[in-house]
């Protein structure tokens, strides 16, 4: 059977082997956890605790704000130490819950449903919303919202994104594996929620052995799973969606323009148990790998808990490693402290030694950024664009189109920094737009 | 713990190994085939070229570099000799040393440099040293030996190509054979004469992705249909599309010239019609110009129109509406 995929692309060395055989342990709850308020796309949550306050595992800590914003949880139970500042993984510190934990776990009353599948889609979606589920793929976007398509667009499709294309990460691929029934069931839940027709199940062809396992488990006929060309980014939503669908998503669309919804394993899981049991997402399931870390493995990690104490218990960073990432290699954001904690986005960890510098030429022309760009656009047109000012035509020519994967650096023989170039243009073209807007 | 510095970078941190001296040294290893088959047909005439034209090639890159005040390790990318090897296979045998060194130097001086250096000249290096020499020497850039390997006894010998313009050679009946044009046993400019080294070199270039197979494809299409459609009109008068594809610069030219990253378009549509404008011009130059070979001016003139080509040519974004045909 010839597989699908998306046109162009990479096919960076997989690096899974370090911890796919590996299965999730649990990482003990450390002795602080710090919860930034913002963890999600949109505006940050408003603090319900103070200094002093004493909380339990699962209270709602943190209230959405607006209409892109997400609940935030207590991750243990104990007393709040401070509401204040805090190093985050995104760069800028951000207001943090810090909480010590007592070590005992108390919880808050969950309100478990018996049959979810006799839920309104109202009610789904709003038990979604309370438990402050977000993206876990990695852009933490807010899932409630992205379960409520506007009125006039009507969903036939859900897709549950099993590709974990980034190298290095078998967080997603140890949960398809160990919780297969959470995640389908969690698939129906999205798909009552959004009153979809279909369900399919996109996995790369280098997990075949859980795309059999949860073929083995589904209930045709409105279920399905698709194997998919082991292809970076072939879990980028728009890929994801041309590969299986042949459907394109319009420029500055979303995925509901088409009728499709998109939502990856891990948070497919968080919508199960949050339907099911009522838990909040005050956990969350990451890879840690990459020949930096001494014993790589798969975590479930409580949300707040500091990179120092999640890479310690995997024997922590050896010697040489100078450079920490914060997701996959290809998307991921490099680190500059440890005390910055896990959050909703967390997909992973990474460490190696990376070379300080390596030297950068002209672009010669080559193209490669144009043969290989998932989204047809030409990075080395844009990024001299946006380098000379031209922001008008870096912006015809689909800077904002840009997804940011990488496609372009990573077969660039220049070693030009083609997605800081077009990352900044982009941010300069959305201030422009919002001044003249 | 002990403080620790880590790196603070922008994603990817992932690269494919391909790297711009790998890809220049790839095409360096391409021509030797080329090169070692026109050594074995022109002797030592062909070594002391390549030698003036390396020479007089990384001579004034050095000085730009230094000029420039540029690191003087950009000498070792290999871009430098690539132009000077290049140069030195699209000339004569007999051409002087001093004249070599001239076409050298303007290469890099007037076909790069003057651009900025390495990714920013707008014509190929190689061939703008070969235009100056044509118009300087126009004399020593048209007289052709045969090879060693073959025994003539005419004064004045012509290129296949030559003999096809101004000897009426396919009325005649003494047309080039094309197993001499496979195999290189022809008068010619060093590096062009022998097919089947340039297509072993250009099957390793496939290998390594260091050409994009649309450029060689469409000039070797284009050309095919554009001499083939007069040659079976009159095939009493005109040359069949395997001789011209054969002979000249063709195949030097649609493999390792035209195919330079930094002269070509980057967008797909761009590069076919840039390709198809090649060969379509050397067709006209070949069968209408002047000049019995119009590989070189029909690269430089397709070269010129690389930027406008790039940006009429924007390639169609995801999720862009089609255009209505």
């Amino acid at each position: 059977m010839k597989k699908k995929t998306f046109p162009r692309g990479v096919h960076p060395p997989e690096n899974k082997h370090w911890t796919a055989a590996k299965s999730i342990e649990v990482l003990p709850p450390p002795e602080k956890v710090f919860i930034p308020l913002h963890q999600h796309f949109g505006q940050p949550a408003k603090p319900l605790v103070k200094k002093g306050d004493q909380v339990a595992l699962g209270q709602k800590i943190g209230e959405a704000q607006g209409l892109f914003s997400a609940d935030v949880h207590a991750s243990v139970s104990g007393k709040v130490l401070a509401v204040d500042g805090h190093y985050h993984p995104l760069g800028k510190p951000v207001l943090t819950v810090t909480i010590a934990n007592d070590g005992e776990d108390k919880t808050v009353e969950f309100s478990a449903v018996d049959n979810p599948f006799s839920l309104s889609p109202q009610e789904i979606i709003s038990r979604v919303k309370e438990a402050g589920i977000v993206g876990l793929g990695g852009a933490a976007f807010p899932t409630a919202v992205k379960l409520s398509p506007p009125p006039d667009k009507a969903i036939d499709t859900v897709i549950i994104n099993g590709c974990e294309c980034e190298p290095f990460l078998t967080a997603d691929y140890r949960l398809m594996k160990e919780y297969p029934e959470e995640i389908l069931q969690g698939a129906e839940l999205i798909r009552l929620a959004t009153g979809a027709q279909q369900i399919i199940l996109g996995i790369e062809d280098n997990k075949e052995d859980v795309a059999e396992l949860l073929a083995s488990k589904i209930k045709p006929p409105h279920f399905k799973v698709e194997l998919l060309q082991t292809k970076y980014p072939q879990g980028a939503e728009k890929n994801l969606i041309y590969a299986l669908l042949k459907r394109e998503v319009p420029r500055g669309g979303l995925p509901f323009d088409v009728g499709v919804v998109v939502q990856n394993v891990g948070t497919t899981k968080a919508i199960w148990e949050a339907v099911r049991y009522g838990k909040p997402l005050y956990e969350r399931v990451l890879t840690v790998s990459g020949s930096g870390i001494v014993e790589p493995k798969n975590l479930l990690v409580r949300i707040g808990t500091p990179f120092q104490a999640v890479i310690d218990f995997c024997g922590g960073l050896k010697e040489e490693a100078n450079l920490l990432i914060m997701g996959g290699p290809m998307m991921g954001i490099p680190q500059w402290t440890l005390e910055a904690p896990v959050i909703k986005g967390t997909s992973g960890l990474l460490a190696w030694a990376a070379p300080n510098s390596s030297p950068s030429f002209s672009c010669i022309r080559c193209g490669r950024c144009v043969a290989h760009c998932p989204m047809g656009l030409a990075p080395t047109q844009i990024m001299k664009y946006i380098e000379f000012g031209r922001y008008q035509e870096a912006e015809a020519w689909g800077a904002l189109d840009c997804v940011e994967c990488g496609s372009c650096q990573y077969s660039c023989p220049a070693g030009i920094p083609l997605v800081h170039w077009i990352k900044l243009g982009k941010s300069i073209i959305t201030a422009l737009k919002r001044k003249t807007g | 713990m002990t403080e620790r510095s880590l790196i603070i970078k922008t994603s990817p941190h992932l690269r494919h190994p391909d790297s711009v001296p790998k890809i220049m040294y790839a095409v360096l290893l391409s021509l030797l085939p080329a090169v070692i088959a026109s050594i074995y047909f022109f002797r030592f005439r062909a070594v002391a070229l390549y030698l003036a034209c390396l020479a007089g090639a990384l001579a004034t890159e050095a000085i730009f570099l230094v000029a420039r005040k540029k690191p003087l390790v950009a000498l070792l990318d290999g871009s430098a000799a690539i132009t000077g090897l290049l140069l030195a296979m699209t000339l004569p045998p007999t051409l002087r040393l001093d004249q070599a060194v001239i076409g050298a130097v303007m290469a890099i001086a007037l076909g790069k440099q003057v651009f900025g250096g390495l990714g920013h000249n707008v014509f190929n290096p190689a061939l703008v040293g070969r235009a100056f020499l044509q118009t300087a020497f126009p004399v020593a850039m048209t007289t052709w030996i045969p090879p060693v390997t073959q025994v003539v006894n005419t004064v004045t010998y012509a290129t296949p190509l030559g003999n096809l313009k101004f000897q009426n050679a396919v009325a005649q009946h003494t047309l080039t054979p094309l197993k001499d044009l496979f195999w290189g046993n022809v008068g010619g400019c060093l590096g062009e004469t022998s097919a089947i080294a340039l297509l072993i070199g250009a099957a390793y270039l496939f290998y390594r992705k260091a050409i994009d197979w649309k450029i060689p494809v469409g000039i070797i299409v284009s050309l095919t249909f554009f001499t083939g459609l007069f040659w079976l009109a009159q095939p009493d008068k005109y040359a069949s599309p395997l001789f011209h594809l054969l002979s000249g610069g063709l195949l030097i030219g649609a493999f390792f010239m035209a195919t330079d990253m930094v002269t070509s378009p980057i967008t797909p549509r761009g590069t076919i019609i840039y390709a198809i404008g090649i060969g379509l011009l050397i067709g006209l130059i070949r069968l209408f110009g002047g000049y019995p070979e119009g590989v070189m001016y029909s690269i430089l003139l397709m070269n010129t129109v690389v930027p406008l080509l790039n940006r009429y040519t924007r390639p169609r974004i995801l999720g862009e509406r089609r255009k209505k045909a």
